[in-house]
């Protein structure tokens, strides 16, 4: 029907023109609902990395969500508290430069995601969704019982972190920048699609025997793009934790690695934007359905198993019609 | 201090056979059917609630007990012949996938019949109360009439699964699929039966359970979790390494909540690290397991 | 294509939003409260005494929006946001536990909107972060705990066990019983907010040597610990706030807690013209006894609406002033605010009685006059 790249740019430039109308209608609420959907996008695209073209299921993403998040909920909270970090034979003091932020949680997020998966690519199958889903669960308990930052109430940052050179106060200026995050981190996936790490991936996912037989490190393969997968989902996090201006334990729940996962599977396993139409109509059923029924998550179920079961290559797959093989 | 030892052990045990009641389901469907079912913890839920209004309706809680696992057992067949028998053979994703979506329908299902309410259900006078022990411990009978349960079914499983003809079809069919399928054995049948007791026995335990606590939705996600981690460490599709893991885990984390934070009060001045690693050692005990084996204490090579 | 009647259900539904979020004039308050799971008796009750009050007084400038929290803080934050900047709500009330108030109340206020808390009082809020837009009318978390602590020295208790859940009014809670209480502390635990079984908690208290137990664990919580203490066979006396003994716990738990004794700044017996109405009227209007909760949502109406008497809530200074005046007939009689927008009120005793089919409360005796906070002196407003 309509080729994916036309599909890709026209979406990405349909929502550009709903944020320039919310904001010359004055309508600040419906610009904070397009960032958490592009937020949401980025987590689900570096899930979409692991999952989708690595064939990892992976169930404890939230884990890298949360890492993010609380990444910047340390630093901002200890800036605004004017209290160092660490203060002993090296002081290191917090910071509210979303810059340094960003580079903590991407950083932090790669540790995290080298630990899990070194741990968790000996297994597969079943064994594998478990182990990262009880990794996600560690993390959450984690976070709930540390009393340090909140425990079960999180951290709330009372001011957005600052960006240099624009207010990220105003929302329309925030999502911008979210959005410049959003184009930077769908370029790196068309690159490494094209690359050939992207082509010897796509091969494990499907007969990694073969591709072992080849010469090529499967585990080493699949580490790097769970350790990437992991870095996005992080720098995710730490921008949903700006949005809302408030971290907790809730970022690492196993709920967010469902949703993150109906992102991409809504949108289209595999494909380039499928997190971000997946992400978009998930917000859109949360708010439009949501207002107009409190049980609203039982029409997402429904129509999640219907995409599940009948639409195989989800939204874009239906309106771009070109099977991407997935399984 | 040894009579709070043994309480807490008791404790760990009531929780470990009531895991045991809804991870059996779990792993069997696993087993038999390769299948991830996430609904199972939504099956639970259901057997809670139909014993609430059950017992409310008629008044007699062995009615409620009763109607709890049919409920869940149709439930099961329900979404059996509906969902699940499309999944079989499909990749895990999409069982996650659409299991999880089922969670989502049949939670807000419920909400929608029952609302957003806890429901509470009432121990009968019958098995109410205290009974003391021989030492002198008292101790509730009805946590001692879960573990008689828990074992009662741990052992009816086991004569099920090893002692009749449909028991040597499930471990064939854990075995070789194909092959019993080859050799004329209904496996249709076999599937929605199999789903069916797990769910039942799912069922059973919600209705159990919500009585010393409370019927609300949502109760089955924590639970759903920990019989993953269960199934986890005693290896999928085994009912054996259920049984283990299940007493294993209940016994950790209940001894493990009690005991660690009075450990590191007492080596690091701080109860709080004992909470928090508490709260996580199930997960790390999975994680070492899987670690060692990765297949889980009893599972097979897959 | 596929894409035009989805475009048009999006085009109409957002027109319609934008239609209704238009300003009528009126004052707009936001009720976020918690409606489902396991704390949902609380907030319920807040918001049918608040509807009350409000249907009572006739006004048609009013409108609730009412939403629910789940108790969960990420939601209370998005909805919080949503009502401020969607809504464009003036007033925001309605939230019943303190780790989602301290989530949602300072970026409510730092928008420049006022928050009338008709339950959760953190301590945060009413000492060093007290704010000119926050008021609260029911009490600060520690209060009815320190009642308590007064009650058990009054009882004779020497030696108490206690428990609450690990969240700020939990912390609360067991600060302000220590604060008053002077006997010994045998064991102090806290628990999972939200946690279902009470086994473990209950076997240490068994083996503790205790002679009193005081909890704090409200709502499903409550009704938990008290069904699974009162078949463990331990018999050690139960004393707390009001919030382990209100009126949707004993309806639910009934026997185990009769005699109990709780300290509350409400009881539906208590004998003012204000309060014999309220009582009459919310029992008639939705078919249950009130529980302290409902008082307080129905008094933070009452406050609301004596403040808009006096000036609207578009000149803030005049209204604040009002707020402050607390000009309105509570139903606990008298009410006075302190420096720090927190009640100066009268806690009294109540006990657990049987009153026909029904188990209630009764005021047996009063635990503290004029009652403050200790955290006022922080609060530099």
């Amino acid at each position: 029907m309509i080729p994916e790249r036309l599909f890709n740019w026209g979406l990405l430039a349909a929502l550009l023109a709903f944020v320039i109308y919310a904001q010359a209608a004055d309508e600040t609420y419906w610009i904070t609902l397009s960032t958490r959907a592009v937020i949401f996008a980025i987590a689900g695209i570096g899930l979409n990395l692991a999952l989708g073209y690595g064939g990892m299921v992976s169930f404890g993403h939230a884990a890298f969500f949360g890492i993010g998040g609380y990444a910047m909920g340390i630093l901002a909270s200890h800036a605004q508290g004017y209290t160092p970090i660490v203060d002993g034979w090296v002081t290191v003091n917090g910071t509210q430069n979303m810059l340094v932020i960003w580079v903590v949680a991407l950083l932090a997020g790669g540790f995290g995601a080298l630990l899990i998966g070194l741990l968790s690519l000996r297994t597969t199958g079943a064994y594998f969704i478990m182990i990262t889903l009880a990794f996600g669960q560690m993390f959450y308990y984690f976070a709930i019982s540390w009393p340090a930052y909140g425990g079960e109430d999180g951290v709330i940052i009372y001011i957005r972190n600052g960006f240099p050179g624009l207010n990220t106060m105003d929302p329309v200026q925030f999502f911008a920048l979210t959005f410049g995050v959003l184009t930077l981190v769908l370029g790196l996936m068309h690159m490494i699609n094209r690359s050939a790490f992207g082509l010897a991936l796509n091969a494990v996912r499907q007969t990694p025997e073969r591709v072992e037989t080849v010469g090529i490190h499967t585990l080493r393969l699949k580490l790097t793009a769970f350790v990437i997968s992991g870095m996005v989902t992080a720098l995710a996090g730490a921008l949903f934790a700006d949005l809302n201006k408030y971290v907790s334990p809730a970022m690492f729940s196993w709920s967010i690695s469902g949703e993150i996962m109906i992102f991409v599977i809504l949108g289209g396993v595999a494909r380039l934007l499928g997190p971000l139409v997946g992400a978009v109509v998930f917000v859109f059923l949360e708010e439009v359905l949501g207002g107009l029924s409190e049980f609203w998550h039982i029409y997402l179920g429904l129509l999640l198993l219907l995409v599940v079961l009948f639409a195989k290559g989800g939204i874009v797959g239906l309106l771009t019609r070109k099977e991407v093989r997935h399984g | 201090m040894t009579f709070l030892l043994i309480e807490q052990v008791l404790n760990g045990l009531q929780l470990g056979v009531m895991l045991f009641l809804i991870s059996a389901g779990l792993t069997l469907v696993f087993g038999v059917m390769g299948l991830i079912n996430l609904a199972h913890g939504s099956l639970y839920m259901v057997g809670a609630f139909a014993a609430a209004a059950v017992a409310a309706y008629t008044g007699s809680y062995l009615m409620g007990i009763i109607a709890s696992m049919i409920a869940a057992a149709v439930a099961g067949v329900l979404i059996e012949t509906l969902v699940i028998r499309r999944l079989y053979g499909r990749d895990h994703l999409d069982q996650v996938l659409a299991t999880f979506a089922l969670i989502l329908i049949f939670s807000e299902g419920t909400r929608m019949v029952f609302g957003s309410f806890p429901l509470y259900l009432s121990i009968p006078a019958l098995i109410a109360g205290p009974v003391t022990l021989p030492g002198g411990l008292q101790y509730p009978l009805f946590r001692l009439v879960l573990i008689a349960v828990g074992v009662a079914v741990a052992v009816g499983l086991y004569l099920l699964i090893t002692r009749t003809r449909l028991g040597i079809q499930i471990q064939a069919g854990e075995a070789d699929r194909e092959m019993i399928d080859a050799l004329g054995v209904d496996i249709s049948k076999l599937y929605t039966f199999v789903f069916a007791l797990g769910a039942g026995l799912a069922g059973l335990a919600g209705a159990l359970v919500g009585t010393i606590q409370s019927v609300q939705v949502g109760m089955g996600e924590p639970v759903l979790i920990t019989a993953f981690v269960v199934i986890v460490i005693g290896g999928i599709g085994s009912i054996r390494g259920a049984f283990v893991g299940a007493l294993l885990v209940g016994l950790t984390d209940t001894l493990g909540a009690f005991l660690l934070p009075k450990a590191t009060e007492v080596l690091f001045a701080s109860a709080d690290i004992g909470s928090v690693l508490s709260s996580m050692l199930i997960y790390i005990l999975m994680a070492v397991v899987l670690v060692l084996r990765p297949t889980g204490l009893f599972g097979g090579t897959t | 294509m596929r894409l035009t009647p989805l475009a048009a259900l999006i085009a109409a539904t957002f027109t319609a939003q934008a239609a209704l979020a238009e300003s009528h004039g009126g004052t707009k308050v936001g009720l976020l409260s918690t409606l489902s799971g396991g704390g949902a008796g609380l907030g319920v009750d807040v918001r049918d005494g608040f509807l009350l009050a409000i249907e009572q007084s006739g006004r048609s400038d009013i409108e609730v929006i009412v939403v629910d929290d789940q108790r969960k803080p990420d939601v209370a934050v998005r909805a919080a946001e949503k009502l401020i900047q969607s809504d464009k709500v003036d007033v925001l009330t309605g939230i019943i536990f303190s780790n989602l108030a301290m989530a949602v109340v300072p970026s409510t206020v730092a928008q420049g909107k006022f928050y009338l808390s008709p339950n959760a009082g953190p301590s945060a809020l009413a000492g060093a972060g007290c704010n000119k837009n926050y008021f609260n009318v029911a009490w600060q978390n520690d209060t009815l705990h320190e009642a308590a602590g007064a009650q058990a020295n009054n009882e004779g208790f020497k030696n108490s066990f206690i428990l609450a859940p690990n969240y700020p009014a939990g912390i609360d809670a067991l600060t302000g019983y220590k604060r008053m209480f002077k006997g010994e502390i045998a064991e102090e635990l806290t628990t999972k907010l939200g946690q279902t079984d009470y086994a473990s908690e209950i076997a240490q208290i068994r083996a503790s040597g205790a002679d009193s137990v005081f909890f704090f664990l409200p709502g499903g919580m409550g009704i938990s610990f008290l069904k699974q203490y009162a078949d463990s066979g331990v018999d050690v006396p139960l004393i707390g706030a009001a919030f382990s003994f209100d009126q949707g716990i004993l309806g639910a738990v009934g026997e185990a807690a009769l005699g109990v004794k709780n300290t509350a700044q409400w009881s539906k017996d208590l004998d003012n013209a204000a309060n014999v109405a309220f009582v009459a009227s919310f029992a008639e209007k939705y078919g249950r006894l009130p529980s302290l909760y409902a008082s307080q949502g129905f008094d933070t109406a009452l406050l609301l609406i004596s403040a808009l008497d006096k000036a609207p809530v578009s000149d803030a200074d005049a209204f604040r002033t009002a707020l402050e005046a607390a000009d309105f007939a509570s139903t606990r009689g008298e009410f006075k605010f302190n420096t720090n927008h927190h009640p100066i009120q009268t806690i009294y005793v109540r006990e657990v009685i049987k009153e026909g089919d029904i188990y209630t409360n009764k005021i047996i005796g009063t635990a503290m006059t004029d009652a403050t906070d200790v955290y006022a002196a922080d609060c530099k407003m």
